[in-house]
């Protein structure tokens, strides 16, 4: 077995993985809790249409108009779900899978309709080319000698990140309360459904920020599993949520080394690294099922 | 109230134009990408619908059969407020695709043996609803989230199996992709008896299971009181699900097939409150979404048959959601208008009795005369106009006999109505006054018929209470005054 050769181009995937991971785990924690973990991987699939319509619409690759078209149709799966299982009094796990698959079909039958000539592949969309971003620079710095190119999904994700711990740090009190009790955010006077909605946007606008870059698996996997994950470490929401991103990191940074490392132990060349990411934080979870202090296995166990 | 419906109004207006968005969107697209669509003739119709083709004819047939089964299965699912349970458990197969590609390839063959492929997609498949029950009854992790884990780790997992996979020399992995979306417009014999048997036998075991699923599905706490093998049954459904889940992996697709498992079953349940009922309609909603799709799909080639299967369920989805004649939108709108008219009436004869009785306090018996407006208007929170619909309503019911001016007299009949109300108004009050701690189960909300609920001496008794309770004024008043002042 040969050595591990780590390229600058290594670093920049863990860096974007990275910052994905974050992104959406800082979300996580609220959707966890208010047992909605499902709206990513529901969101993800529904949004085929609205990139196949944006594409239709303005006949060109421009992030802008897939970003945006993905971005509307993210926010109506949301929108969709509540007013079925509202309206029709049904159960919102199934009205979730009636929305996103109805969309993801209609989105399928689009994008056959558009891939005749143009390389819309839906595979992409769902496993993600992370190892090819770093190629792609948007900007280089030029510090004393030594060039840096930044590549185009850094920034993106660094700006969605961004917005995400502001949404996360301005709102964070009525987030809480609105996750733990609607009832009661309503009669102090914010509006819990408001909160809803916005923290549905946000979960769908990182998750088309991020599947262009790195694929959906990627996104559904840190929504859920690394704030599941320091659900089981903590009773607070503030060291919850922090765990959260911690957690993403690693997941992040050790999933990339494990897809250089792992398939060379049995004989392989590499593999996706989003893929990994997310096995590598479901190990984690494993673990924290496990060995977590107060909620993991062993320790119930024990106090039996 | 109103603003909820305004709401709804919005969101439809909003979906249209996005149907019209992408409509139009789809026209634009032609002159991009020049995807005419060649519409059939009659006789291509009639060629499709008579299975003439062969490959239409295995295509049609076994979409057909799975969505029977699909539909009937996602039944029990659906019940169980599972139904994401397909999703979790339809992605986690893919890990076992690969892995099964992986130990053939490494035993020396193609790799492309479709039984093994689906022994593994079930294998892990089965793992990982076991690793969804192990996370929500071990952590303090709900279901969604449980669900979710699985369902992105065994996915990812997935992915990297396959990343190693297609890096390999020997054996190409190019046909495993073909388990994500579906390949059902190139099926041949041998799915088509897979598809057949899975389905099959999964179809006469639940039917012949139906009373145990039935019970675990709505009380699976009494069920294991009575000694029921619970786990057992749990674990049998399970095998049912994953089974014609893995069957229908090639047929519609791995996403697709969650659709299946939910939609028809959703639809069912508009349709009838019986779980024996919503089975069959179910199998039979799934059914004609397979039939209606495949056929679509088959006279136009270039739609990807697995959507259009979806899309069709969806579109008789809406449908039920408009029309079921159970939980129907239209059928719950009309059920509730008529309960608000209803209780509306009751209020206005309430009112008009309540006015009379202390202008005529102390006679032996309240009689009927002539009530102003005004007075009805100061004791509801009804506006003018309101109050006027519901006298004008009154009138055309032949409640109100007489209308001078300001001033109304109800009828005999209307008197009659009035007295009952009021009074089954205040035994109810009066019940639920002596009897709040068991009252909650024995309420009926339309007041209507008090003696129907509660039994002739338990009214007697109330009935007595309450003219013992008016001549005591000691008691703490009621919200509503009770009698005369």
């Amino acid at each position: 077995m040969d050595e591990l050769t780590w390229y600058p181009i290594d670093t920049w995937i863990v860096v974007i993985g990275a910052l994905s991971a974050v992104a959406c785990a800082l979300l996580g924690s609220f959707l966890v809790l208010r047992q909605m973990s499902m709206m990513g991987d529901a969101i993800s699939h529904a949004v085929l249409p609205g990139l196949a319509i944006a594409f239709l619409v303005t006949g060109s690759r421009t992030s802008i108009a897939m970003f945006v078209g993905a971005a509307i149709v993210g926010v109506l799966t949301a929108v969709f779900t509540q007013w079925i299982s509202q309206v029709g009094n049904v159960d919102r796990g199934a009205s979730m899978g009636i929305v996103f698959t109805t969309l993801f079909a209609f989105g399928l039958v689009l994008i056959v309709r558009a891939a005749d000539h143009v390389d819309l592949d839906p595979g992409c969309v769902l496993y993600g080319a992370i190892e090819l971003t770093p190629l792609d620079i948007a900007w280089t710095l030029n510090t004393g000698g030594l060039t840096l190119g930044v590549p185009r999904a850094a920034i993106v994700l660094a700006g969605v990140l961004l917005i995400n711990a502001a949404f996360v740090a301005l709102l964070f009190k009525e987030l809480r309360i609105s996750s733990f009790d609607p009832a009661l955010a309503t009669t102090l006077g914010f509006n819990s459904t408001l909160m809803h909605y916005l923290l549905m946007t946000l979960v769908a606008v990182t998750t088309v920020a991020s599947f262009e870059a790195v694929g959906s698996i990627i996104v559904i996997a840190m929504l859920i599993v690394p704030a599941a994950t320091a659900h089981l470490l903590t009773d607070r929401l503030s060291v919850m949520v922090m765990l959260s991103a911690l957690l993403a990191v690693v997941a992040a940074a050790g999933g990339h080394v494990a897809a250089l490392l792992v398939p060379r132990w049995i004989g392989f060349e590499s593999t996706s690294t989003s893929g990994m990411m997310a096995v590598v934080s479901g190990m984690l979870f494993l673990a924290a099922g496990v060995f977590a202090p107060r909620y993991g296995v062993l320790a119930r166990v024990r106090k039996e | 109230m109103r603003s909820e419906r305004l709401r709804g109004a919005f969101l439809a207006a909003l979906a249209c134009l996005f149907l019209a968005a992408g409509a139009h969107a789809a026209e634009a697209g032609e002159s991009i990408t020049d995807t005419s669509v060649d519409w059939p003739g009659w006789s291509g119709v009639w060629h499709v619908a008579s299975l003439r083709d062969y490959n239409t004819r295995l295509v049609v047939v076994s979409t057909t059969l799975l969505g029977a089964s699909c539909g009937m299965i996602g039944s029990f699912l659906l019940l169980r407020k599972r139904s994401l349970m397909g999703d979790a458990l339809s992605h986690a197969t893919l890990p076992g695709i690969a892995l099964a590609f992986l130990f053939l390839v490494a035993a020396g063959g193609s790799g492309k043996s479709l039984p093994w492929l689906l022994a593994g997609a079930a294998f892990t498949g089965v793992l990982g609803f076991g690793a969804v029950l192990l996370v929500r009854n071990l952590t303090r992790i709900k279901d969604d989230a449980a669900m979710g884990i699985v369902l992105s780790v065994f996915f990812g997992a997935g992915v990297a199996l396959l990343g190693m996979v297609q890096t390999m020399p020997e054996g190409s992995a190019a046909g495993l992709e073909s388990f994500i979306y579906g390949k059902t417009a190139s099926m041949v014999l041998s799915d088509f008896y897979l598809l057949v048997g899975v389905t099959g036998v999964a179809t006469v075991f639940s039917v012949m299971l139906f009373k145990e699923f039935r019970l675990l599905c709505f009380d699976e706490a009494y069920a294991a009181a009575q000694g029921w093998p619970v786990h057992t049954l749990d674990a049998l459904m399970l095998a049912f699900v994953t089974a014609v889940t893995v069957a229908g992996l090639q047929a519609v697709g791995l996403i697709l097939i969650i659709a299946f498992l939910i939609t028809p079953a959703a639809a069912a349940r508009f349709w009838t409150e019986r779980a024996a009922t919503m089975l069959v309609l179910a199998a039979l909603i799934g059914a004609l979404s397979g039939w209606l799709g495949s056929s679509v799909s088959a006279l136009f080639p270039r739609l990807p048959a697995g959507a259009i299967i979806v899309l069709v369920a969806a579109a008789l989805f809406i449908l039920s959601l408009l029309l079921g004649t159970a939980r129907g939108v239209i059928r719950r709108t009309v059920r509730q208008g008529a309960l608000r008219r209803k209780i509306a009436r009751q209020h206005l004869l309430r009112a008009i009795y309540e006015i009379l009785e202390p202008a005529q306090s102390g006679a032996p018996e309240i009689h009927n005369g002539f009530v102003d407006l005004d007075d009805v208007l100061r004791k509801r929170a009804w506006s003018a106009g309101e109050l006027a619909r519901q006298v004008a309503r009154a009138e055309r019911d032949d409640l109100v006999a007489e209308r001078d001016g300001n001033r109304v007299r109800l009828s005999d009949a209307g008197f009659a109505e009035a007295a009952r109300a009021t009074r089954n108004h205040r035994l109810w009050e009066m019940y639920l006054i002596n009897y709040a701690d068991i009252a909650p189960t024995h309420v009926d909300r339309d007041a209507d018929a008090v003696e129907h609920v509660l039994g002739e001496d338990l009214v007697n008794e109330l009935e007595l209470a309450l003219e013992q309770r008016e001549r005591e004024r000691a008691m703490p008043r009621s919200p509503h005054r009770l009698a005369g002042g």
